[in-house]
């Protein structure tokens, strides 16, 4: 009897369908197309950016070529006789949010001071909830509140209360009649949209500096408020300031809530009670409605601007607030 | 060294000035502490003040909707369809059914993309693609509603010649995805890299690694960003203004016109007939549920994750 011969080597591979073999290969190919899919993904938000300013800039261009730069100066807004500057529209998007950051950036600097450093632990969460569901709600309710609620109260009390009680009546803010829809309006919703996004950034901000910071400036005999004014606030500045930045950049943008509330009136007034434009307002009163081809052209310009200003606003909030989070 | 009785301060001599007294000294900068203290205590109120003011806009907000809007909700509100402008009662149906829709379709779009996009940038993530796609799809996160809007309008309803939910619910998807994929990169980061190991030390494939092992792990996280996404676009109104219309009638196609929400609240909002105002009210309060309900929903699945995390 011979002992059965015994074969030493290498293990075949399995070749057959399915088998070993076929599974190696397969797995490569997965491996590729997996990756090919998830790049494609991704090369999808840059494409997506790009076709937004090309597929704008293009339908911007008839109107950009006619008017050059004199769209952006000129306020003269006639579509009957083709002619068109958006000036009083970059004038009231640039007032309204300016007085939305006014208003809100005090508020949103004191909420989020007190969170970060007086509140008891029961209320902070609370607090912050309360504030951050502000930025839940959608602009067209703020829009309907606006319209049946501040207008109104506006009108027959704020309103005269800074003009008859605070005599302001006489200021270039305060003149002229007291209709409702108005600049002021506009400014005072776009403030509250936009009091949670700064709040937010600046508590996130504040409770990035070190607690050494606070205990040094304690030490030195700093009362509290000392503190936060001398140490806290100066550290934690840049990515405040990033803060208001991207808050700037939502009131620029937005629109129903401005559109139901600022009067929509193609004028330039120093008074805060006139109505108003702001860009987006414009393109949304105005495109569904547009004449011909170069009034929605001028519209599509419109557009191409506040892209073009929002972009370079978040550009830089980013920045800013980056450049915080790298500190730590 | 001159000390006075309050124990927390001490003032130290100055000689440089010998025409103050060391008591006169002393006394003004007991008083300096005094302006001091009171400075402290003025700003401290002030900073309570403002957390109290900052929290009343809220308040104020949803007491009218309650208000104003409680009272038209009724069955009919939902089951019936609008009425001719000027006519009493009616409902809005077929704009809860649009928005529903839209809604849907959008995170259709919306979701895959950003998954993706997200899993590329946490699994690559110092490649300069990846760089340039997290800085660009926050600058897209920053962009206007309206001219995301217009740009639908020019890509997809312009060479169509006619309006369509589907348009809409491309411009709602756009708005979406920057925010998917933020979310998405952070939750897959958070998996941590022995499971992923693991499974390749097993055999797996990358994909499949990535696509059951890496995805399920972090499908809680993925799950509350993309709800966060939905709660924010459901009541978006300017990108739908040129894209999905608005539709009086019930539609479900995704070729035609669609009524939404957020536009009939608008409206109605600005129409002059007090009904159609009520009815503005009753949408808005179901707008903000259908918002509530999606971040409800967002914070349940967040728990859930952090509940996984522990056992």
């Amino acid at each position: 009897m011979t002992a059965p011969e015994t074969v030493v080597g290498p293990i075949p591979l399995d070749e057959s369908p399915g088998g070993l073999a076929a599974r190696l290969a397969s797995a490569g190919v997965g491996d590729r197309i997996y990756r090919v899919v998830i790049t494609a993904f991704a090369a999808l938000v840059p494409l997506l950016l790009v076709a937004i300013a090309l597929e704008i800039g293009v339908a911007a261009w008839p109107a950009l070529r006619t008017f050059g730069f004199s769209f952006l100066t000129s306020s003269d807004w006639d579509p009957v006789n083709g002619s068109f500057g958006a000036a009083p529209a970059l004038y009231g998007t640039v007032v309204s949010s300016l007085l939305a950051l006014v208003i809100a950036t005090p508020l949103a600097l004191g909420v989020a001071i007190y969170l970060s450093e007086f509140a008891p632990s029961w209320l902070r969460q609370p607090v912050s909830f309360l504030v951050d569901l502000l930025a839940a709600v959608p602009s067209v309710v703020y829009g309907l509140w606006g319209i049946f609620v501040l207008i109104p109260l506006l009108r027959t009390t704020i309103v005269p209360f800074f003009k008859d009680t605070l005599h302001l009546g006489a200021t270039p803010f305060f003149s002229g009649p007291n209709y409702g829809p108005s600049m002021l309006a506009a400014g005072i919703i776009l403030a509250i949209m936009v009091l949670p996004y700064i709040s937010a950034v600046a508590r996130e901000v504040l409770l990035a500096v070190p607690r050494s910071q606070r205990e040094a400036a304690l030490a030195l005999g700093a009362t509290r408020w000392e503190m936060i004014w001398g140490a806290v606030l100066p550290f934690a500045r840049s990515g405040i300031i990033g803060g208001v930045i991207l808050g700037l950049g939502r009131a620029l943008g937005e629109t129903m809530a401005v559109t139901m509330v600022i009067g929509n009136t193609h004028d330039i007034s120093s008074s805060l009670l006139a109505p108003g434009y702001t860009m987006a307002s414009l393109i949304a009163n105005q495109f569904s409605e547009a004449t011909g081809d170069l009034h929605l052209s001028a519209l599509m310009a419109v557009g191409f601007t506040l892209f073009v200003v929002t972009l370079v606003v978040n550009a830089i909030a980013r920045w800013l607030v980056w450049r915080v989070a790298r500190h730590d | 060294m001159a000390t006075i009785s309050d124990p927390q301060i001490t003032v130290p001599p100055r000689r440089e000035h010998p025409s103050v007294s060391q008591r006169e000294y002393t006394a003004r900068a007991v008083r300096t502490m005094g302006r001091r203290k009171v400075v402290n205590a003025i700003m401290v109120g002030l900073t309570w003040l403002a957390a109290l003011v900052a929290t009343l806009p809220l308040l104020f907000i949803l007491f009218y909707l309650l208000k104003k809007g409680a009272s038209s909700l009724s069955i009919g509100f939902f089951a019936q369809m609008p009425k001719p402008i000027g006519e009493e009662g009616g409902g809005m149906a077929n704009a809860i059914v649009g928005t529903l829709i839209l809604v849907a379709t959008a995170m259709a779009i919306g979701v895959p993309v950003g998954v993706g996009a997200g899993l590329y940038l946490a699994e690559h993530r110092a490649t300069k693609l990846a760089t340039v796609v997290r800085f660009l799809s926050d600058v897209l996160n920053g962009l206007p509603s309206i001219v995301v809007g217009i740009f639908a309008w020019q890509f997809l309803v312009r060479p169509v010649g006619h309006f369509s939910a589907l348009a809409g619910s491309v411009a709602l998807a756009a708005m979406m995805i920057p925010m998917v994929t933020r979310t998405t990169e952070e939750m897959v980061r958070l998996v941590p890299t022995s499971l992923r190991e693991a499974a390749l030390a097993l055999g797996y494939t990358r994909w499949r690694t990535s696509l059951t092992i890496v995805l399920r792990t972090a499908a809680a996280g993925i799950v509350t960003g993309a709800l966060v996404a939905v709660a924010r676009i459901a009541g978006e109104t300017a990108p739908l203004f040129f894209t999905a219309l608005g539709n009086q009638f019930m539609s479900t196609s995704l070729t035609q016109p669609i009524g939404a929400l957020p536009l009939q609240i608008f409206n109605y909002a600005i129409s002059p007939y007090e009904s159609a105002h009520a009815l503005a009210w009753a949408g808005a309060v179901v707008l903000i549920a259908l918002v509530l309900v999606f971040s409800l929903a967002a914070r349940l699945a967040t728990r859930a994750r952090f509940g996984n995390a522990t056992d």
